[in-house]
């Protein structure tokens, strides 16, 4: 693990993230326009949840037998004339990947979106290596020029501004004319269009990520609205492909399934405007093509997901619906996070990839709405994974002392009816006399959280029970 | 003639939330389960367990669980004025138990005769109008669990819309979550309070001076920041209004005997 995580500061990170008026702009357009799109999607499409059930079928037998899938896939991608290379981590990752260039006597290389590539820290080890990686999807170019890490899995720039992102091509476009007119996002784009076709042009090596690796073909899909990709993988000499383990689905016709669902749940778009197959090298004969294919197969702790409760979240075709829909990362937004993933399938992922001791916060600041679970489209119980990172950090006594001691004490007189009606009936006496009839407390010495921002209300008195023994006499069971 | 079929005995669930803060919406759901023909039982209770099965302690979770099933074991249904607690009891009681093959049978059984409250006046009871009046209008919020894990949505509309005098007037983003979350509200009292902000604008937009839900929690969430933004929204559990008992000072307001503000 390449990127150095800020989860452990998961309340700082989204203090700062919350007093960002600009953020809370940007954030306030995702969450009003995302949903409304999925949704209008969904209103045309009636048998959407049934694609859900077979999205996730599919997903669940490819990991049921994922040696089989993975041997078929690796025969078919060499049968093609390209190579596959296993990685444990990020770090073989990287070594395999620069090694590659370096072979092919890379000086740059072109990128197209990938969150492996994240995930990995590809940017940093391929710069270390004298090798200078360009991102050419339009976001992740924006944030590679700010040195930022994406905030949101298909729109890594979507915590930006159009006035942001001029101040950054001012800054770093200095070839170009001083007065010239940005004030129009099509400028921006226009700008961004002219600068990336040099670096395609120039570039030795492609690097794309892979929506789908198809076992009876060997190909992999991407998927693009920008149409990047296509540049990035067919005009260097060598295209590599960056894809974890669990990419992998059977055969054509599944993932055609798997794409019905994919951009309907991201974008709210029926297709992708580009998706893009590629099996192997150039053919004797091709117009065009790379001449050489590879796939680096990260691993990365996936494998050992297999088998285990959270080897659901393997079925993640990575479409952003769950962080769209998610009102903590709604009021936060992803770089709070503070790794690569946010959102609901990031507070599940992240622990398993760096360690549950520095993503302990992701989990547990969820309010277990499940929105997100109702709009996963391979129907990923992300409430259910998340409630077993909190079994796992209870187990390992990583909550804090005083959170497992009012824990330990609530447990005590929970499961002592008799005293704990005593105890509560004395208690809420107490209270109630406290609030003097105001009828709530600004402050509570215990309950900080709560009342820094909004009142507690006062107990009205007399337990319930206490009320119901005294109008009704005691329980009567038939 | 013969004599009336037994009415169904229903063991009714109140929650910790409405034992110990408002007992009030105890009584109204009593009522309104006895108008639909059922007669209302009380056992012995503390906590379903949703706080240790969420905070990780699927032991104390478990304990609890074979605590209520217990307790309720006599009755014909089981019935909670809250879609969290009555989701806890009828979808996560199973899962506390997978591999026991007994006692999963037991959760199983319980989960199967439990019902949020609204849910079993409509679905179970065919309620289709409740007597009571209200004149006004109101707004309601869908609280999360009840919502997503119950289906419960169209129930308490409907028995609302039956009221004379009273006016449903929607909010915006109704079924997004108000913030609270249990432990969550105080374990992150900053993000929970971004959350209810968003809420709290939705509910004032909405014009309605009645807020209603079916959960309790969310309730003292929405009520606590209504109030702390000096907002004069009324705020009760649907229940309340249903069975025509808002004798009671809505949730947060000051006793009517009015001590100084």
């Amino acid at each position: 693990m390449s990127v150095h995580p800020t989860s452990p500061h998961f309340k700082a990170n989204a203090h700062k993230a919350m007093g960002d008026a600009q953020l809370q702009k940007a954030l306030g357009n995702l969450r009003q326009g995302f949903p409304a799109r999925r949704a209008a999607a969904m209103a045309q499409l009636p048998e959407f949840d049934a694609l859900r059930d077979s999205a996730r079928d599919i997903k669940n037998h490819t990991l049921a037998h994922l040696d089989l899938y993975l041997e078929a896939y690796v025969a078919k991608v060499e049968e093609a004339g390209g190579h596959v290379h296993f990685c444990r981590d990020a770090a073989e990752a990287n070594r395999t990947v620069i090694e590659l260039c370096k072979k092919l006597g890379a000086k740059t290389v072109t990128k197209g979106k990938s969150m492996i590539s994240e995930e990995m820290g590809l940017n940093d080890a391929l710069s270390a290596a004298g090798v200078t990686p360009v991102e050419t999807d339009l976001g992740e170019y924006i944030i590679q020029l700010r040195g930022e890490m994406p905030s949101h899995i298909i729109g890594p720039a979507i915590h930006l501004n159009k006035d942001q992102i001029e101040g950054d091509f001012r800054r770093v476009h200095t070839h170009l004319a001083k007065d010239r007119d940005l004030s129009q996002p099509v400028d921006l784009l226009t700008e961004a269009r002219g600068v990336l076709r040099d670096k395609f042009l120039a570039a030795d090596v492609g690097i794309t990520g892979a929506n789908f690796l198809i076992a009876e073909t060997g190909t992999s899909i991407i998927v693009t609205n920008e149409g990047n990709g296509d540049l990035t993988q067919t005009l260097p000499k060598a295209h590599i492909v960056l894809a974890s383990l669990e990419k992998l689905v059977p055969t054509l016709e599944d993932a055609s399934q798997l794409l019905r669902v994919l951009a309907r749940s991201a974008t709210g778009q029926d297709m992708s405007v580009y998706t893009t197959l590629s099996t192997g090298p150039r053919r004797p004969g091709d117009v065009d093509g790379p001449g050489e294919y590879h796939v680096v197969l990260l691993d990365n702790g996936r494998s050992s997901m297999v088998g285990t409760e959270f080897e659901d979240m393997l079925r993640c075709i990575r479409c952003g619906a769950c962080m769209n829909h998610c009102p903590v990362y709604h009021a936060v937004g992803g770089h709070a996070y503070g790794w690569v993933y946010p959102g609901p399938m990031g507070s599940v992922l992240t622990p398993n990839l760096i360690g549950v001791d520095k993503a302990g916060h992701l989990p547990n600041a969820s309010t277990f709405c499940g929105r997100c679970e109702s709009v996963c489209p391979v129907r990923i119980p992300l409430p259910k994974l998340m409630r077993h990172w909190r079994e796992r950090e209870f187990e390992r006594h990583l909550a804090p002392a005083t959170q497992r001691g009012g824990m330990a004490a609530w447990a005590f007189f929970a499961k002592r009816p008799t005293l704990y009606r005593l105890a509560t009936r004395l208690g809420m006496k107490a209270l109630a006399l406290a609030a003097r009839g105001r009828g709530k407390f600004a402050k509570l010495p215990l309950a900080k959280g709560w009342t820094d921002y909004r009142d507690m209300p006062a107990p009205q008195g007399e337990t319930f029970q206490q009320q119901w023994k005294k109008a009704r006499g005691s329980s009567r069971m038939s | 003639m013969t004599s009336a079929p037994p009415k169904p005995v229903v063991g009714l669930f109140a929650t910790c939330l409405v034992d110990l803060m408002r007992p009030s919406i105890g009584f109204a759901a009593a009522k309104l389960i006895e108008e639909s023909g059922c007669e209302v039982v009380v056992p012995p209770q503390t906590c379903c367990g949703q706080p240790a099965f969420n905070g990780g302690d699927r032991a104390t979770a478990r304990e609890l669980a074979l605590q209520v099933i217990d307790a309720f074991s006599g009755c014909d249904y089981i019935v909670a004025p809250s879609g969290s607690c009555g989701g806890m009891m009828a979808r996560h009681y199973p899962e506390l138990f997978a591999g026991e093959p007994v006692l999963a049978r037991r959760a199983q059984a319980f989960a199967d005769k439990t019902y949020e409250l609204m849910s079993f006046l409509v679905d179970v009871r065919g309620v289709t109008r409740v007597g009571a009046r209200h004149v006004g209008r109101v707004t309601y919020h869908d609280s999360c669990s009840g919502l997503r894990e119950l289906g419960v949505q169209s129930q308490p509309r409907q028995l609302l819309q039956s009221m004379e005098g009273l006016e449903l007037v929607e909010m915006a983003d109704s079924d997004t979550c108000c913030g609270f979350g249990g432990a969550f509200a105080v374990k992150y009292g900053e993000i929970s309070d971004s959350i209810v902000s968003k809420k709290a604008e939705n509910i004032s937009a909405s014009g309605a001076p009645m807020l209603l839900a079916g959960d309790l929690g969310c309730l003292m969430n929405m009520a606590g920041k209504l109030s702390r933004q000096g907002k004069s929204i009324e705020v009760r559990h649907v229940a309340e209004v249903l069975a025509g008992m808002t004798g009671d000072p809505p949730i947060c307001a000051p006793d009517k005997t009015g001590a100084q503000p």
